[in-house]
């Protein structure tokens, strides 16, 4: 058996979230920041994905509000010096997402302070999600390990799990490269070990 | 192309407002990956349904107008135009199968 389960986007599940989807809302800035051009952005989140996020949108909105619910971010510190030394990256410091405003489209972003509990509308054109991703490994709990994450644990650079004959490959595993063709090389070692297994397993 | 064309800015009003068949306008660019995924199932789609519906391509680089018309943020995307109005719209890169099955109604 080979596992390709993959991996989703983490939802935040505010209002608007799902209807504006694709109508201003993103979780693809690679994908999707071409139309946003001269807009203000919002970014969510404070790890290394929503700065890189953020980093690139540059190259095209006019603004980019980092909105984090902390005060502080938990990305590595050179890539929060990047975005502090970014003249275009603002920092909605302490807020909440309340809801997704717009109608059609996203004109705004309602997010809530955590300490005064104050709301406020953040004027943006596009709001990217980067608040990490959720390995699809649910159906496999119990009978697989899985690192602190959720993600299926292989034997070294192999595609091996724990049990004889079962293999894992792409995003289920792999919580550092996540691109499609690196989760298509994944999923070809599991069928060249897979391939083994059987020939040395066939009787 | 095979059974699909383009339409342009210019081209679609005519090609795709005032068609009297549903239009299927597939939203698409040059840097999408996931669009060139499904251009050959929009292909094969026009072409075992092309009495019954149009597939008609737009490039959004090469014709922002109509993509801000239709307030286009992410590709690929397919809207279903039928008497000149949007009546479905169908967001992200699919299987044909769960193309079909988005179109049932129009095919």
């Amino acid at each position: 058996m080979i596992i390709a389960t993959g991996s989703k986007y983490k939802e935040l599940g505010v209002a608007g979230e799902k209807e504006l989807s694709g109508h201003g809302v993103s979780w693809c800035a690679t994908c999707d920041g071409f139309f946003f051009r001269e807009q203000h952005i919002a970014v969510i989140g404070g790890g290394d994905s929503a700065l890189e996020e953020a980093l690139f949108l540059t190259r095209f909105g006019k603004s980019v509000t980092l909105v984090h619910r902390r005060n502080e971010l938990r990305a590595s510190k050179i890539m929060q010096d990047r975005a502090f030394a970014n003249p275009k990256i603002k920092f909605q410091w302490g807020s909440e997402v309340v809801e997704m405003v717009g109608d059609g489209k996203v004109s705004g972003l309602k997010v809530r302070n955590v300490h005064s509990g104050e709301e406020q509308v953040l004027p943006v054109g596009g709001v990217f999600i980067a608040i990490g991703h959720l390995p699809r490994s649910e159906l496999f709990a119990g009978q697989l390990d899985t690192n602190s994450d959720g993600y299926l644990e292989v034997e070294g650079r192999s595609t091996r799990t724990a049990i004889e004959g079962v293999f894992a490959c792409g995003d289920v595993v792999d919580h550092v490269y996540r691109q499609a063709i690196t989760a298509a090389g994944s999923g070809c070692s599991a069928a060249i070990d897979a391939e083994r297994w059987l020939a040395e397993h066939a009787s | 192309m095979g059974a699909t064309r383009a339409v342009t800015d210019e081209t679609f009003d005519t090609e795709v407002l005032q068609n009297s068949k549903p239009v299927i306008v597939d939203y698409w660019a040059e840097w999408c990956g996931p669009c060139k995924m499904i251009a050959p199932v929009l292909e094969e789609i026009a072409s075992e349904y092309g009495e019954k519906i149009d597939v008609v391509k737009l490039n959004v680089d090469d014709n922002p107008a109509i993509a801000q018309r239709y307030s286009i943020l992410a590709i690929p995307t397919l809207n279903v135009f039928q008497n000149g109005e949007v009546v479905k719209q169908i967001k992200g890169a699919k299987p044909k199968a769960a193309l079909l099955r988005d179109l049932a109604d129009f095919i």
